[in-house]
């Protein structure tokens, strides 16, 4: 009998008529010492598709995405990016899987001895070198001009509220065209109307670029707002996984319980 | 101890802390002694990594001249403070020992030797470690308990070249340089000092100190300064972009990158003594 993270994943990849999921985890298991973060976690994600992955704080959601970018190895299991496993990759061999993916971490994480032009400017000044000066200038206007922040290119990280910051760090999450998005708690910590904006820019970067993004946050809302499909983590594995109506038809007690407390 | 004085052979079941410390104790020492070797073994694979990254290209040639500035020019006003402080000191020192044992004519060669072949080096060893040590050992720090070391390697940038190669090189290449540049400055105020108290033209000075020297006297311990910037800027790296834990862990790193940069220094300095001695006797 199929599971309902079967049948989320068949409905998934039966949307989008894709033979290979462009993110694809199997069976992954993570440990820090004793603590068992990720247990058996399989979920995949395909092209133009969200995946919105919910959790209680510490269920491994954050972790999840970082062994997906390979900033963790799992202990076992499968990471596979566009059919390739990259969980015994080394460092320099992952620099090609990396420039398919964007990662907007849950404080931005922006240079803070760089500009904000310069921050966004980072990946391109690295893996574009083919491009002048000037076009690096347009294309950094560009990408800060999609998420608003166009008019504070010489600001410094420092200068600039959070919500400011999460949007320069999507800028540079998007300098390189990414195939994959992956998004830390994108809307951690703002007032709901900045959460609301984030949320808005999300979706209409996503329907622009088309990427498969992984998106981990404990907001419910956002995550009905942004999400295809969404992916409930509890003491790291995945409960269940679909659309917001399978999580309301479940009755299994923990979903009806996170989404009452939601 | 049974009332008797004798001991008790029961008690020797007891729980440790019944028993006395001398487990625990022993424990504590093999844990130091593990702790301690794997400390270097650590030191080891990030060196490697670090090779490793600093001999693949791309090459990080705009961030090595950024920190070659940072390192190098930057460190200049206090080097050469520091350098004409201790031949100021010398100075005094040398000009009073002289003279009790009449040998005031040795004082240029005396000045000139001790400022170039020992003091030079190591106090622009043990300042360059305090000020550059630190510096890298809080930013690498403060960039990895803010995940920026993580966002560059997320956007397929090694950190170990970006960061780490370069500052390492910039060490490497300016320690020898700030020497040069403290001996001359110790060289000068002690002449200035001198000449304060026993006029003594600059160009006799001069020609008395370096009379009969010759380049293998005076360019070893100059250049064995790069291995000073190789401790330098290694542990202040490594520590930097190993820390864990906020701001205490910031602290933590700067303050171990300064102790044990001069502490391996200073180490590094009783073996090239001797190993220059040898091979340039």
């Amino acid at each position: 009998m199929a599971t309902t993270l079967d049948m989320a994943m068949n409905q998934g990849e039966a949307d989008k008529g894709d033979g290979v999921p462009v993110v694809a985890v199997e069976n992954l298991e993570k440990s820090f010492g004793s603590h068992n973060v990720l247990d058996g976690v399989s979920l995949s994600v395909n092209r133009g598709e969200t995946l919105a992955v919910l959790g209680r704080s510490g269920t491994g959601k954050s972790v999840l995405l970082r062994v997906i970018i390979g900033l963790e190895k799992p202990d076992s299991g499968t990471v596979r990016i566009q059919g390739q496993d990259i969980a015994g990759l080394a460092l320099d061999q992952m620099g090609a899987i990396r420039m398919k993916m964007g990662f907007l971490f849950q404080h931005a994480a922006l240079y803070d001895s760089l500009t904000v032009g310069e921050n966004v400017a980072f990946p391109l000044e690295h893996h574009r070198r083919d491009m002048s000066r000037r076009e690096r200038g347009e294309r950094v206007r560009q990408l800060l001009g999609e998420v608003g922040m166009e008019g504070d290119v010489a600001k410094m990280p420092s200068d600039i509220s959070g919500g400011m910051q999460k949007r320069v760090g999507l800028a540079r999450a998007l300098a390189l065209e990414p195939e994959i998005l992956l998004l830390d708690e994108p809307t951690a910590g703002l007032d709901p109307i900045s959460s609301g904006e984030i949320d808005e820019l999300i979706l209409k970067l996503q329907h622009e670029h088309q990427m498969a993004s992984i998106v981990v946050t404990h907001d419910l809302h956002s995550a009905k707002t942004i999400a295809n499909r969404l992916a409930l983590l509890d003491r790291g594995k995945v409960v269940i996984a679909g659309t917001f109506q399978d999580l309301q038809q479940s009755e299994i007690g923990f979903v009806k319980e996170f989404l009452r407390q939601s | 101890m049974s009332d008797r004085g004798t001991i008790d052979v029961a008690s020797l079941d007891a729980p440790l802390t019944e028993r006395g410390n001398m487990p625990s104790a022993i424990g504590r020492v093999t844990g130091l002694v593990g702790a301690f070797f794997a400390w270097f073994g650590n030191l080891g694979i990030f060196s490697w990594k670090v090779l490793k990254a600093a001999l693949t290209p791309p090459y990080e040639w705009r961030e090595l001249i950024r920190q070659l500035d940072e390192v190098g020019s930057k460190s200049f006003p206090l080097v050469a403070l520091a350098g004409a402080s201790v031949g100021v000191i010398i100075s005094l020192e040398a000009r009073y020992s002289l003279s009790r044992f009449g040998a005031k004519s040795m004082f240029p060669v005396t000045l000139v030797y001790t400022v170039i072949q020992v003091m030079g080096p190591i106090i622009t060893g043990l300042v360059v470690s305090g000020r550059v040590g630190a510096g890298i050992g809080a930013e690498l720090a403060s960039m990895k308990v803010s995940e920026q070391i993580d966002a560059i390697e997320a956007s397929a940038v090694n950190p170990y070249r970006l960061l780490a190669a370069t500052r390492i090189l910039a060490c490497i290449l300016m320690l020898p340089l700030l020497v040069i540049a403290s001996d001359a400055c110790g060289l000068l105020a002690g002449w200035f000092a001198q000449t304060l108290v026993e006029p003594l033209s600059f160009h006799q000075f001069i020609a008395s100190g370096f009379r009969g020297a010759t380049f293998s006297a005076f360019l070893p311990p100059t250049f064995k300064t790069m291995v000073y910037g190789l401790i330098i800027g290694l542990i202040a790296c490594f520590q930097g972009m190993n820390t864990r834990g906020g701001a205490e862990g910031v602290g933590r790193a700067a303050t171990n990158s300064v102790v044990l940069g001069s502490l391996f220094l200073i180490l590094a300095d009783v073996v090239m003594v001797k190993f220059i001695l040898v091979v340039f006797p």
